[in-house]
């Protein structure tokens, strides 16, 4: 019942973040089709190991496409050319016996490498931390259900929230801009009734948080929302302008 | 299975029956066990303690130092939670960010007895069904406060921002979980470990920007620093550079999570490990109530041997969808061989074993019941795919409710299913078999959170408190959060009070030498080993051998064999070892070899454990104890206690301390879910 392919890898390999890269070549045989994407660069890396070579590293943790850990460009494409989904989630179904796989790690000036395909993300939570949350301490809460939300602001408001900070967009952006990530906490918040008494300041110090990170500009192209694994909307960049715009009225 | 006589010989020159049958803890007045339980009524216990519970005033918390190991539900919460009062936190975690901790890929629910649906919910209600899911191996206090707090949690996440399902009227929307005739699960689609992570990441976040939280991301802890009794500190390892770093503190919360992986394949992350609680075991700290671990009834069956990890269904999927397998044995050979399709069987042909056998609660019945009862059905010939696997049918909730309905509450799970398995369940019912999920047993704490070393708490999944020997769907994350916003920053301050004239403490004391000279001495045996196997091949075997023996049936013949295999992997594992690459570096392999030595510990204690346990109950079933029809047989005139081990050395025995349940509030039965 089980199928399996070869495959031909191409994989960047870097030492670290001032040292020079390079594509390096592998080969590697029966891989089974049911396997995940992952899966098969551990098997790899069992091959190298075996070899005595030192194993290709990649940030990788839950593989259920949820902790957002994963990365990977994959012949071109941030978490490789199936949409809607991250690198773990990607089986190896979706290639051919005989393939030629190119896998590189996000590139983005704001995401320095850190070895082979592993890059520093710490800037995302820099931007979490400029105000990505609702100014209240534990224990000062009401009733659960003392405030209604309608129905369709919380399921919009959970399109939002559902990012899950991999830096794909980033990645897939020209200009390295985060305003898919930014947008989408912005958006959260200012969606729901609990985010309206920081809304101004929130967005106004996201985005100066980010600007001053290294990110780069946003020219809509929307290659972020097109290769974001969790189908976050570009609508939210729309409402991340608005806010941006209402709140520099109010300074 | 080996010859019974040989192995009754080995058990007799194992000394670990004997040897660990009369250790009492009265009799030992070293081994005094103090649960700290608050004296009144259930009721009353958690706020006559806050009432008389010791403070540290304001000014003074400045002064104090935390550290919180761990970033998931328990660490996030309690580290911003802490800081928000006005301590000094230093929070660490293995990922390259806060955010990433496992907590994340909860899916179902959290459970709180708020009684929005006025279904006859309440306190009571939600603490006696989960010291009964427990199968009364929990300990009332600490369930009854789980309760108590489950409503602040959802009050709390609401303000926090947290997108909740609502019904079309605004208010909170909820749904029913196993081991419930309530609905008193909230869900935020089926991403509510993830929404709940980030508010917590979120509140963490508030105080990292304050600076009142340092936050060490990519940093693994390899040891606990003791000072005068007390735990002091923690030496990490810089998973980037390899470094070992230093630091100290007034106290230290370990949020490190459970030790599910030691099977190897579970729906644990990859970095998910057991090994803050090991170091914690080697320094002092008892280990409780090891054997309950739970085995998750609907996970995608397993696809081969170079597979890494298996994936959770969430078991809000019981609420619409049907267990079945083919009523005859023919039927499932022939759908096995791939002659028959499941839609080819007609209902009267389909076994529905949950209603058969649990009428009352159907498919929705505890968890280690469900895995169990698939388990039974595979191994007398009915099981479906490989063998290994049951169907969960979406069939007849379709007809019910349409398809549409069915999308908008599962489609993120269906699309899921389709992307792993490439069927479609919209048209096919789903595959699905048991694995390993969640570890009930843990780090022992007392009602304070506080483990058996003074100044060390634990938190979370990595403790033993709440859950028994059997956890509830949708418990988790309320204890997670409960553990950290509700329960810890109160009874810390008590551990504290005392604290306030201790100055910061400096990293540069004979302690903290020894303790890194320790881990580098540890790092450097392993990487002289020089052997051929990589630690995932030691990690995979390691694994056939827990899941084979020490999983959901266990025997006595089957844990000694366990225990001799243990030995032999152990031995693998200090002979033929290969790190490649350097240790002063960043280096995956090492980390996993790291890891793996402890989760060979940890086996080792998981069988003990479940040897000394000679009954079943909960997760832990014993094969030589069930009833006439096959449920677990409980022994509560001996085995009314929880399990407590002690380190004693690396090849020594462990000692058995026992700390003896007692029910007041609840009267203890059989669990029954047939009527």
């Amino acid at each position: 019942m089980e199928h399996t392919i070869s495959v031909n890898l191409k994989i960047w390999r870097q030492r670290g973040p001032k040292e020079k890269g390079q594509f390096v070549s592998y080969h590697l045989d029966n891989v089974s089709t049911d396997s995940s994407f992952l899966e098969m660069l551990d098997m790899l890396n069992q091959q190298l190991v075996e070899n005595n070579e030192e194993p290709v590293v990649f940030d990788n943790d839950c593989r259920e496409g949820i902790c957002g850990m994963c990365s990977l460009y994959i012949n071109g494409h941030p978490h490789g050319p199936v949409q809607g989904i991250t690198t773990c989630q990607l089986h190896m179904r979706k290639f051919n016996d005989g393939d030629t796989i190119t896998i590189e790690p996000w590139r983005s000036a704001a995401f320095p490498v850190i070895r082979d395909l592993i890059v520093d993300r710490n800037a995302f939570d820099k931007i979490q931390q400029a105000g990505g949350y609702v100014s209240f301490n534990c224990g000062g809460a009401p009733d659960a259900n003392a405030t209604p939300i309608s129905k369709e602001v919380a399921d919009v408001a959970m399109d939002s929230a559902t990012c899950i900070g991999c830096g794909a967009c980033v990645a897939a952006c020209k200009n390295g801009s985060a305003m898919l990530f930014v947008s989408a906490k912005v958006s959260q918040f200012a969606l729901l009734p609990q985010g309206q008494v920081e809304r101004a300041r929130r967005a106004r110090a996201m985005v100066r948080r980010m600007d001053e990170l290294g990110f780069g500009n946003c020219t809509n192209t929307g290659a972020c929302a097109a290769e974001c694994p969790k189908n976050v909307p570009l609508s939210n960049i729309a409402r991340l302008n608005r806010e941006f715009i209402k709140a520099k009225f109010a300074d | 299975m080996t010859d019974l006589n040989k192995l009754e010989g080995m058990i007799d020159s194992t000394p670990i029956m004997k040897d660990f049958a009369d250790i009492e803890s009265s009799k030992l007045p070293e081994y005094q066990i103090d649960s700290k339980i608050p004296e009144g009524p259930i009721a009353e216990k958690w706020t006559n303690y806050k009432a008389h519970q010791k403070l540290v005033n304001p000014a003074n918390k400045r002064n104090l130092d935390i550290i919180v190991v761990g970033t998931g539900l328990a660490g996030a919460s309690a580290a911003s939670t802490l800081a928000e009062l006005g301590f000094n936190v230093w929070n660490f975690c293995i990922q390259d960010s806060p955010r990433r901790a496992h907590s994340i890929a909860a899916q179902g629910g959290i459970n709180a007895a708020k009684d929005y649906q006025n279904d006859g919910d309440s306190i009571y209600r939600l603490f006696y069904d989960t010291v009964k899911g427990g199968d009364f191996r929990s300990r009332e206090a600490n369930v009854y406060r789980l309760a108590e707090v489950s409503n602040n949690i959802i009050d709390q996440c609401v303000a926090q921002g947290v997108p909740f399902a609502r019904e079309y009227g605004g208010l909170l929307a909820n749904r029913s979980f196993g081991g419930a005739q309530v609905s008193r699960t909230f869900y935020a689609k089926g991403q509510t470990g993830q929404q709940l992570l980030l508010g917590a990441y979120a509140s963490l976040n508030r105080q990292i920007e304050k600076g009142t939280v340092r936050s060490f991301n990519r940093r693994e802890m390899l040891d606990i620093v003791i000072i005068d009794g007390r735990c002091r500190g923690i030496i990490v390892r810089n998973l980037v550079t390899g470094e070992l770093e230093r630091y100290a503190a007034h106290a230290v919360v370990l949020a490190t999570g459970g030790y599910g992986r030691t099977f190897f394949l579970s729906t644990n992350a990859m970095g998910c490990n057991g090994s803050a609680a090991i170091q914690a075991f080697k320094k002092g700290a008892y280990l409780a109530n090891l054997a309950f671990t739970q085995i998750h009834p609907t996970c995608i069956p397993v696809h081969g041997e170079d597979q890494s990890k298996l994936t959770l269904m969430s078991e809000s999927l019981r609420n619409d969808g049907r267990i079945w397998v083919p009523k005859k044995k023919e039927d499932a050979e022939a759908i096995r061989a791939g002659k028959k399709k499941p839609t080819d069987i007609p209902d009267e042909d389909r076994d529905f074993y949950l209603e058969r056998r649990y009428p009352a609660f159907g498919n929705l019945c505890p968890r280690d019941i469900a895995s169990r009862a698939a388990k039974e059905r595979c191994d007398a010939g009915y099981g479906v795919g490989t063998g290994n696997a049951v169907y969960l049918d979406f069939k007849y909730a379709i007809d019910r409710l349409g398809a549409d309905v069915v999308r908008d509450r599962y489609g993120n799970l269906f699309d899921m299913y389709q992307m792993i398995s490439d069927d479609n369940p919209y048209e096919t019912p789903m595959m699905i078999f048991p694995a390993s999920h969640y570890t009930m047993g843990g780090i022992w704490v007392d009602y304070e959170l506080q483990t058996s070393i003074k100044g060390l708490f634990a938190i979370g999944e990595c403790n033993f408190s709440d859950h028994g020997a059997n956890r509830l769907g949708a418990s988790a994350l309320m204890q997670g959060l409960a553990d950290g916003y509700f329960v810890l920053p109160y009874t810390m301050q008590n551990y504290l009070s005392d604290q306030i004239k201790v100055p910061h403490f400096t990293t540069d004391t004979p302690e903290f030498d020894a303790a890194e000279k320790g881990v580098r001495d540890r790092i450097e045996r392993l990487m002289s080993i020089k052997g051929t196997k990589s630690p995932d091949q030691i990690h995979k075997r390691l694994g056939h051998v827990m899941w084979d023996l020490v999983g959901m049936g266990r025997t006595l013949q089957s844990l000694v064999k366990a225990l001799n295999n243990l030995e032999d992997i152990r031995k693998e594992f200090y002979t033929d070892l290969r790190i490649v690459g350097d240790a002063n570096d960043l280096n995956t392999e090492l980390e996993k070899a790291l890891r793996l030595e402890d989760f060979i510990v940890m086996a080792r204690m998981m069988a003990i454990d479940a040897l000394n346990r000679n009954e079943s109950c909960g997760a832990h079933f014993r094969e030589e104890y069930q009833t006439a029809d096959g449920e677990a047989a409980r022994d509560d005139e001996h085995y009314m206690y929880v399990s407590c081990w002690k380190w004693t050395g690396d090849n020594e025995k462990p000692v058995l301390i026992k700390e003896p349940l007692k029910y007041e509030a609840i009267k203890v039965q059989t669990r029954n879910y047939k009527s």
